[in-house]
């Protein structure tokens, strides 16, 4: 077990807790910024758009925890701000602006149109708040297919490639570019969200997801606290949105739909709600199925010669290791990663119940 | 005599039917313990609630340092330098004592969303300063050993320190302690009553708590008030509110087998209060 010697109180607001811990984080960044070397070498880059896509998927899984992992405040629908983002950047560039402009702004305009959503339904607790999103997110297709005029409807528009000053990023002509464009996006994002945990406005949003009475009665305002949440929320999704369009190169009416909101909200309870690691591994959890899948029917076909062809294979094995994780365990892959961890930390001691929690619902479902 | 600190007038609060505050007037001075008593139902807890604004009174005022409370909605009430522990206890379970603890300072807040995500300077250095106030209120509480653990896994006793702890953070005028001691044992019932007395003597704050325990509401008020279906039953030194009849009334009823069918007339009244 590691002991650290805390010296002054910025021991306990840095980012990383010790030496060991930024060794491995860097070795992680390592890793990640050496990855596209690995298909480089191979000269395929098909799997580099898998991670790529696992990028941006926990753009806005990082979003999502924010909102229900920090604040407790779940929501089905934020494939819908997605959208806002993806379309607002597509009309942006359309319209002339630079990149570097509409992307950012294409990300505060879902987070500003979020907010405005948020506003009414942020009355609502616990399973209607998740009630009323979901209803946005139904929504969502249809208010695409309204405004055809700009968002080119159920026939699709096509996605401007990126343009930083003159140097142009296209995910068929330059996959690499694109993964490190994104991979800087992900770590401004981290930055950020590690920056509101230290910071009094994550502290807040923790206190209106274990006890907003007494959040009140610390004098946290619970209307702006909950709209600041979706806000920066809904902005991550918008840049995540905003970053799935250039990736998908087309976007239509169906691409961001309920199937999306709903796996985006999986991802994280599989990851472990309420940590940053969690939206990761959601993310690769759900980027990992569905290739999984494709790959064991493969092998299966032409190993076995076994066609399976089940429709919605995919959203039933998601489903099923769903509801595994929730029985077994709630506190998601992270959550198993920290007791692994503190059962070696503290061995023999570990006790069983260590991390079991005394409420298990969200504290927001309660009626007062 | 200067002004009180806290004077409620008149205060009337009403649940369907049930009257759970009836016209109640009370007054805290400056400095002082002030203990609120009574059976269960008494209306007791219902103050403390209209005091943190979580109910608006049917009639009456409350009025704390000058300022009308009726004005302001719940999450101004901290600013003022009001601050609260709860019955139940009610931290924020998936975050350590350190955190807690710091959540109370967010009425000294001074850094915005923005200064906040680019953790600016300005952002560190206020966490430097709240970090340090914490410190302080650990350091009075004793609170060491627990500083980084979940509030999940800490035991009952604990946690109601860190509650008192958490309201000593917000640096308050008036502290509201809504049963202090409840679930304590009686070494820690005895901590508690030397903490009560060293938040009054020696960091100067009003406190008004609500407490079943005689034993501490006697070794740490100056004044109790005894409540009963909302009302007012006697104001006074310990000693005179629990030797006054109408208080022994309250707790014991009335004496005998021949007053039999008014005790028990009492007691559904008080179910349904309750």
């Amino acid at each position: 077990m590691r002991f650290v010697f805390k010296t002054s109180y910025d021991a306990d607001i840095k980012w990383f807790k010790h030496g060991a811990q930024l060794f491995w984080y860097m070795l992680l960044l390592a890793a990640l910024v050496a990855l596209p070397l690995i298909f480089v070498w191979t000269g395929n880059p098909y799997l580099l758009g898998e991670f790529t896509a696992v990028l941006i998927f926990s753009i806005s899984c990082l979003g999502l925890m924010l909102l229900t992992g920090q604040t407790g405040l779940a929501s089905l629908g934020h494939a819908a701000f997605m959208a806002m983002g993806c379309y607002a950047n597509i009309l942006l560039l359309q319209a002339g602006l630079p990149w570097l402009i509409a992307f950012p702004l294409s990300g505060l305009l879902a987070g500003f149109f979020g907010t405005m959503i948020a506003f009414p339904v942020l009355r609502l607790h616990g399973v209607y708040l998740a009630l009323a999103t979901l209803a946005m997110s139904i929504i969502t297709g249809d208010v695409i297919d309204l405004t055809e005029r700009w968002t080119g409807g159920v026939g699709g528009i096509s996605v401007p490639d990126i343009d930083i000053f003159g140097f142009v990023i296209n995910k068929y002509a330059n996959p690499y570019a694109f993964y490190y464009l994104c991979l800087a996006v992900v770590l401004i994002c981290v930055a950020a969200y590690r920056n509101l945990l230290r910071s009094p406005t994550g502290r807040s949003f923790a206190a209106i997801r274990d006890s907003e009475v007494s959040a009140q009665a610390m004098g946290v305002n619970l209307t702006r606290t909950k709209a600041t949440s979706f806000f920066l929320s809904c902005t991550a999704a918008g840049l995540a949105g905003a970053l799935f369009g250039h990736s998908a190169t087309f976007v239509t009416n169906e691409t961001f739909d309920i199937v999306m909101s709903i796996t985006l909200f999986l991802s994280i309870v599989i990851g472990g709600l309420g940590f940053i690691h969690g939206a990761f591994l959601g993310a690769i959890i759900s980027g990992l199925i569905p290739v999984l899948i494709a790959n064991g029917r493969t092998i299966l076909s032409t190993t076995m010669g076994v066609n399976i062809n089940i429709p919605g294979l995919e959203s039933a094995l998601f489903a099923a290791i769903v509801i595994a994780f929730v029985l077994f365990e709630p506190m998601g892959l992270y959550g198993r990663w920290l007791k692994i961890r503190t059962y070696f930390e503290l061995f023999p001691f570990y006790r069983k119940d260590m991390f079991r929690r005394q409420k298990s619902y969200l504290k927001t479902e309660r009626v007062q | 005599m200067s002004a009180p600190l806290l004077d409620i007038k008149n205060a009337t609060q009403r649940f369907g039917g049930v009257v759970a505050v009836n016209d109640v007037t009370m007054h805290v001075n400056k400095g002082e313990v002030f203990a609120l008593v009574g059976p269960n139902g008494a209306g007791k807890s219902t103050v403390f609630n209209l005091l943190s604004r979580f109910y608006t009174p049917a009639e009456g005022s409350i009025t704390f340092d000058g300022t009308d409370l009726l004005k302001l909605n719940s999450d101004q009430i901290p600013s003022l330098g009001i601050a609260r522990t709860f019955q139940n206890i009610e931290l924020f379970e998936q975050a350590t004592v350190l955190q807690n603890l710091l959540v109370g300072r967010h009425r000294h807040r001074k850094t915005n969303v923005l200064s906040d995500i680019f953790f600016t300077p300005s952002a560190r250095k206020q966490e430097r300063q709240h970090r340090h106030a914490v410190e302080e209120v650990i350091d009075f509480l004793d609170l060491q050993a627990y500083r980084d653990k979940m509030i999940s896994g800490l035991p009952y006793g604990v946690r109601k320190v860190v509650e008192l702890g958490r309201a000593l953070a917000t640096q308050p005028k008036l502290l509201l302690l809504d049963e202090p001691a409840s679930g304590l044992s009686v070494e820690e019932t005895q901590d508690m009553a030397f903490w009560i007395e060293d938040i009054q003597k020696q960091m100067g704050i009003t406190v008004l708590m609500v407490e079943h325990d005689m034993g501490l509401v006697s070794a740490v008020s100056n004044r109790v008030m005894a409540l009963a279906e909302g009302k007012e039953l006697a104001t006074g030194t310990p000693a005179e509110v629990q030797s006054h009849p109408a208080v022994i009334e309250a707790y014991l009823g009335t004496s005998g087998i021949q007053k039999g069918g008014t005790a028990d007339k009492k007691k559904t009244s008080k179910g349904a209060a309750a």
